[in-house]
């Protein structure tokens, strides 16, 4: 099962060697970790989305990485009422005859073109996960010259419903 | 208004990086260095020619770490070490790994190259951040003179707090030498380390009533108890409730073996009372152990009946192995006592007591007498002749087991084993880290042949110290426990762990400056120890044991610590 796991540390040299080696060591396997500054100097906030088989496993992860110095605080949110979004980028060829039918899909999704030469767009989107998914398999026949993604970056909501509230408590 | 001013003086006064390092460890208390010098720390060797700590020059850097690590498992305080860069500091890696299983605490200095050159592959430059990432509690490189007080008192606090551990600060040889006023006083800031001492009493009272109902309970008791100083409580509660004591590898010394309480040691090679008391029990009170694989077994046969109860400092060992119902993040010695003041109603087990007891009786450790020297008869020798009261430092192998099954310790702290990383090499260096910190008292380095010589160069210690180390090699020219798995496991096939080739180990010993002596009976061994363990010199004893020998009882890999063969005779 996917569990998304956000994390705060302190921006220390190393921080980010110290998370990753803890995810190879222990041998979990992790789908994507993205990493940037929060609203306080010094401190960055690290997501990870983790894929699981229990909740032991994911209850021994946030207990390895709170274990960590430099962090400061691990949640896994998964079960909470969440906002969580991934930024794609992507260069799609363009021919005069499937523009329209391009410009067709990037519509409905909201994504945006922001770049565009002689034969290829540049797209972006944002969005959730499944949502990005959805749209790399719309846009894949049409040949996908280059991809990045970002991976996710998520937020508990400022109102939690009360039957989602399931934070996690260490013991 | 001179005073103001000298005042002043003395605040700015002007310092270079090594005379900051120097300063930190004198403010905390470090009394020996196991040092080793190379390019990259000459700026730190210079002033250590002036200073008043102690320092052992070890013949390779893995020895002085190990010896470090002796020094803090009998002491209680940080081992302090310095190697140089790239190669000095990558020989010391199996003893950052060794420590960090064995949650020992340590402050290892690795030199740098210069700041410039970090990250130009220059002369002796190695990735010390890096490669030490996952095998310490945490690493620093310097990256100012200025914060080098405060990095060195935050390497201290954590590698001794909390759950001990290995700290690495990787010092940049520029670093050592510039000169900086010396900074104002820093506190520590490490804002995501607050390691839980205080166990939540609600936890612990319910452990509290789980004692009271359980019929058939026991304790399990690992090194957590040792580092929390905290036999004395042990003891006392396990008396209070009457309840069986079980110990680990690590943890031996923590109940005095010789209370009718103490069922022995668990584990593999455990004994039949320790492992059936885990397999039976109805409450397995857990403290400060973590459930290694060594002392499990097959975790589908682990304590299959018992709810389980677990006392430890670090709440990422609770539930990690072993399912548990109650846990107690705290540590030992709290924990303890909280029990003890709580009290509460003797749990109803007198049938549980009485079984236990037939148990040691009918199944204690033994082996058969044989016209060849036997390793067991010898380690009965050495504890009959050290009235059990020596520090017993022990290698990796067979004679690690023996010594954990014929020397029962009734005192906390006198025993110095590689437990979880199990370094071959370990012994020899670690006695003397030991004989250091206890210069007092009596220490038998019990090493196998095979570890001996992986770390022989630090006899040049010993004899350079005149440390009273009585070395043991109990020797079946072979890697025994290698020998008696492919006896056992693989059709006798020995590959490759016979040494029909060995130096003489006496020959060796006096080259050195160090008395030896070879031994081939009993007799010789009983007048031979009469004759040596009570002087204050050191010496070599090559004990030429039966190469046959295996050690039991023992739980094959894969199997349930109820399965063990070799426990009747």
């Amino acid at each position: 099962m996917k569990r998304i796991i956000t994390m705060t540390v302190l921006n220390r040299p190393g921080v980010l060697n110290r998370i990753t080696n803890l995810f190879t060591k222990r041998n979990y396997n992790i789908e994507s970790i993205s990493v940037g500054l929060t609203e306080q100097e010094g401190v960055s906030r690290i997501t990870c989305v983790v894929h699981v088989e229990n909740d032991g496993m994911v209850e021994q992860i946030t207990k390895q990485l709170n274990k960590q110095i430099d962090v400061l605080k691990v949640a896994d949110i998964s079960d909470q009422a969440i906002v969580a979004r991934e930024l794609l980028l992507l260069k799609v060829p363009v021919l005069p005859h499937n523009r329209p039918e391009i410009y067709s899909i990037i519509e409905p999704f909201r994504a945006s073109v922001i770049d565009v030469s002689k034969d290829s767009i540049i797209i972006q989107l944002t969005g959730e996960t499944e949502k990005i998914e959805a749209f790399i398999d719309l846009i894949k026949p049409y040949g996908i010259r280059e991809m990045a993604r970002t991976g996710t970056t998520a937020f508990p909501r400022g109102n939690q419903r009360a039957t989602q509230q399931k934070s996690l408590t260490f013991v | 208004m001179e005073a103001a001013l000298k005042e002043t003086k003395a605040k700015t006064s002007v310092l270079s990086g090594a005379d900051l390092l120097l300063k930190s460890l004198e403010k905390e208390n470090v009394e020996v260095i196991f040092g080793y010098p190379g390019g990259a720390v000459l700026p730190i060797y210079d002033k250590l020619y002036d200073s008043k700590i102690l320092h052992v020059l070890p013949r390779h850097e893995q020895g002085g770490i190990h010896a470090a690590e002796g020094y803090a498992r009998i002491s209680g305080k940080p081992g302090v070490v310095i190697a140089t860069s790239g190669p000095g500091a990558t020989n010391i890696i199996t003893g950052l790994a060794d420590a960090m299983m064995d949650s020992l605490p340590l402050v290892v200095f690795t030199g740098q190259v210069a700041t410039g050159v970090i990250g130009t592959d220059a002369f002796q430059e190695a990735d010390i951040l890096g490669i030490t990432t996952p095998i310490t509690k945490y690493n620093y490189q310097v990256r100012d003179t200025k914060d080098i007080p405060r990095v060195i008192k935050e390497a201290f606090y954590i590698a001794t707090s909390g759950r001990p551990g290995p700290v690495v600060i990787d010092f940049p040889k520029d670093l050592a030498a510039a000169i900086s006023e010396e900074p104002a006083d820093q506190a520590i800031h490490l804002p995501g380390y607050q390691p839980t001492t205080e166990p939540n009493f609600l936890q612990v009272r319910k452990l509290a009533e789980a004692v009271s109902r359980a019929k058939r309970p026991v304790i399990l008791a690992g090194a957590g108890v040792l580092h929390a100083r905290a036999a004395g409580f042990l003891k006392e509660y396990a008396e209070q409730q009457s309840l069986p004591v079980v110990h680990t590898l690590l943890g031996l010394g923590g109940f005095p073996a010789g209370h009718e309480l103490f069922l022995g040691m668990a584990g593999m090679h455990g004994c039949y009372t320790a492992n059936m008391a885990l397999y039976e029990c109805d409450l397995l009170i857990n403290i400060g152990a973590r459930f290694d694989d060594r002392l499990t077994g097959n975790l589908k046969h682990f304590a299959p009946h018992a709810a389980v109860a677990h006392i430890d400092i670090d709440p990422a060992e609770i539930g990690k192995n072993v399912p548990t119902q109650i846990p107690v993040v705290g540590d030992a010695g709290q924990a303890l006592r909280q029990l003890i003041s709580l009290g509460g109603a003797l749990p109803k087990h007198d049938e549980w007591l009485e079984k236990l007891s037939a148990w040691k009786q009918d199944f204690p450790y033994h082996y058969e007498s044989g016209s060849a020297l036997k390793p067991q008869k010898v380690m009965e020798l050495l504890f009959e002749k050290t009235s059990g009261d020596a520090i017993v430092v022990t290698d990796v192998g067979q004679h690690q087991m023996w010594a954990a099954q014929y020397y029962p310790l009734n005192n906390p702290d006198r025993w110095v084993t590689s437990g979880g990383l199990g370094t071959m090499g370990f012994g020899l260096p670690a006695s003397i880290g030991a004989q250091l910190a206890d210069p007092a008292s009596r220490v038998i380095a019990v090493l196998g042949d095979g570890g001996f010589q992986m770390s022989t160069q630090e006899l040049a210690v010993i004899a350079e110290f005149q440390l009273p180390v009585k070395i043991a090699i109990f020797n079946n020219k072979a890697l025994g426990m290698v020998r008696q798995w492919q006896e056992i496991f693989y059709d006798a096939r020995y590959s490759h762990s016979r040494n029909p080739v060995q130096p003489s180990f006496v020959k060796l010993a006096e080259a050195y400056g160090i008395k030896g002596f070879e031994i081939r009976t009993e007799a010789e061994a009983h007048s031979i120890l009469d004759e040596v363990l009570n002087d204050n010199e050191p010496v070599l004893l090559d004990f030429r044991v039966d190469g046959e020998e295996n050690v039991y009882p023992m739980i094959a890999p894969g199997k349930g610590i109820h399965e063990m063969v070799g426990v009747k005779k």
